[in-house]
C-alpha cells in the first residue's frame, strides 16, 4: 500500500508532463503547418508562372 | 517553489498542467482581444485571405496571452494578496516565476515574428508595441506608481482592432484609430467600477487605484465623465460609414444603459447599494464592449459576404 502511495504522485506528474509534451508538439506542428500553408498563399501562382 | 498566498491555497510541489498555462494567458481577456481584432480586420477595406486572417487572429490572441503571462509573472507578489487574483497559477504555486517568464517571453517573440513574417510587419510592429506597452509602461511603470495607471495603460488593451485593421491594409488609419479610442475611453469606467467595490484589496497591496488615492466620490465623478465621452464616441463609426444601422441602434441603446448605470453609480454613494451599482456597471461594461464589437463584426461579415 505504502509503495502504491509513493507511486501515485509520480504517475500523476508523469501524465501531466506527457499532456504538456503533447500540447507543445501540437503547437509546433501547427506552426510548421501555418508557415507552410501561408507560404503558398503569399506566393500564389507566382512560382508556377515563373515570376521571380 | 511557490509564492506564498495570504488569501488563496498554495499547491506545493505540483507539475504545472496545460490548463495552468492556459490560465496564465488570461483566456477571458483573450476572447475580447479576438473579438475586437476580428472586428477591426473585417471592417477594414480590402481583400481578406481567410488563411492569413486566421493566422493573424491566432497571433494577436497569443500575443495578448503572452503579455498576460508576463503581467502575472511581474505581479505575482500582489496577486497573491488580492482575493480576485489569489487563485491564479503563480500565487497558488502551480507555475514557477521562471516558467511563467519563459512562457510569456517565448510566446511574445513567436507571435510577433509569426504575424510579421506571414501577414505584414505593420501588424507585427503594432503587436510588439502592444505587448511592450502592457508590460513595460503599464505593469512595470504605471500600475504601482500612479492613479492614472488605467487611463494610460488602457491603451494596451485598445490596440487589437488597430492590429486587425493593419493586418488587412498594412497601415493605420483614422477609422482604426476610432476603434482604438472607443476601447481606450471604455477602459477607465470599466476598471474604476471594479476598483470601487475592490478598493480595500488595492489599498492593502499598495496599488494606487483612483478610489484609493482620490476617494470614492472622485472616482464616481471620473466614471461619469468618461462614460459621457465614451457613449457618443461609440456612435461615430456609423457616421463615418464604418458601421450600419444595426450598429447605430445597438450603440445608442447600449450607450443609454451604460450612461444610466454610470449615473446610478454617481448618485448612489452609501452602503451595499453603492457596491451593487458599481458591480452592475462593471459587468454591464463587459457586455457593452462585447455587444458593440459583435454587432460591428456581424455587419461587416454580412457586407463582405454580399459584396
Amino acid at each position: 500500500m505504502d509503495h502504491d502511495k509513493d507511486q501515485r504522485p509520480d504517475l500523476a506528474a508523469e501524465r501531466t508532463r506527457r499532456r504538456r509534451s503533447i500540447a507543445i508538439a501540437l503547437t509546433l506542428g501547427f506552426m510548421v503547418f501555418a508557415f507552410y500553408v501561408a507560404t503558398f498563399v503569399r506566393l500564389g501562382g507566382n512560382v508556377a508562372n515563373g515570376v521571380p | 517553489m511557490s509564492v506564498q498566498s495570504e488569501v488563496g491555497q498554495v499547491d506545493l510541489a505540483v507539475e504545472p498542467s496545460v490548463g495552468d498555462f492556459i490560465l496564465l494567458m488570461k483566456p477571458r481577456v483573450m476572447t475580447l482581444v479576438i473579438l475586437t481584432a476580428l472586428a477591426g480586420m473585417l471592417v477594414a477595406p480590402g481583400p481578406l485571405n481567410p488563411i492569413l486572417g486566421t493566422i493573424a487572429i491566432i497571433s494577436i490572441a497569443i500575443g495578448a496571452g503572452a503579455s498576460g503571462a508576463l503581467n502575472m509573472w511581474y505581479d505575482a507578489d500582489i496577486d497573491a494578496r488580492m482575493a480576485r487574483t489569489a487563485a491564479r497559477p503563480l500565487p497558488r504555486g502551480r507555475v514557477t516565476p521562471d516558467e511563467a517568464l519563459s512562457f510569456g517571453a517565448i510566446l511574445s517573440v513567436g507571435s510577433v515574428v509569426t504575424l510579421g513574417v506571414l501577414v505584414n510587419w505593420m501588424a507585427g510592429a503594432l503587436l510588439a508595441l502592444t505587448i511592450a506597452f502592457y508590460i513595460f509602461v503599464y505593469t512595470m511603470w504605471l500600475k504601482r506608481r500612479t492613479p492614472h495607471n488605467i487611463v494610460i495603460g488602457g491603451a494596451a488593451g485598445a490596440f487589437p482592432p488597430m492590429i486587425g485593421w493593419a493586418a488587412v491594409t498594412g497601415n493605420v488609419s483614422l477609422e482604426s484609430l476610432l476603434l482604438f479610442l472607443i476601447i481606450f475611453m471604455w477602459t477607465p469606467p470599466h476598471f474604476w467600477a471594479l476598483a470601487l467595490y475592490r478598493c480595500r484589496d488595492y489599498e492593502r497591496v499598495g496599488v494606487p487605484m483612483l478610489p484609493v488615492v482620490s476617494g470614492l466620490q472622485e472616482t464616481r465623478r471620473q466614471i461619469l465623465i468618461y462614460s459621457v465621452l465614451l457613449v457618443p464616441l461609440a456612435v461615430v463609426p456609423y457616421f463615418i460609414g464604418l458601421a450600419g444601422i444595426a450598429y447605430l441602434v445597438a450603440s445608442v441603446a447600449l450607450g443609454a444603459t451604460f450612461l444610466g448605470l454610470a449615473i446610478r453609480v454617481y448618485v448612489t454613494t452609501e452602503g451595499r447599494q453603492a457596491d451593487t451599482a458599481a458591480r452592475q456597471l462593471f459587468w454591464f461594461s463587459i457586455l457593452y464592449l462585447y455587444a458593440l464589437f459583435a454587432v460591428l463584426l456581424i455587419e461587416a461579415t454580412v457586407s463582405r459576404m454580399m459584396a
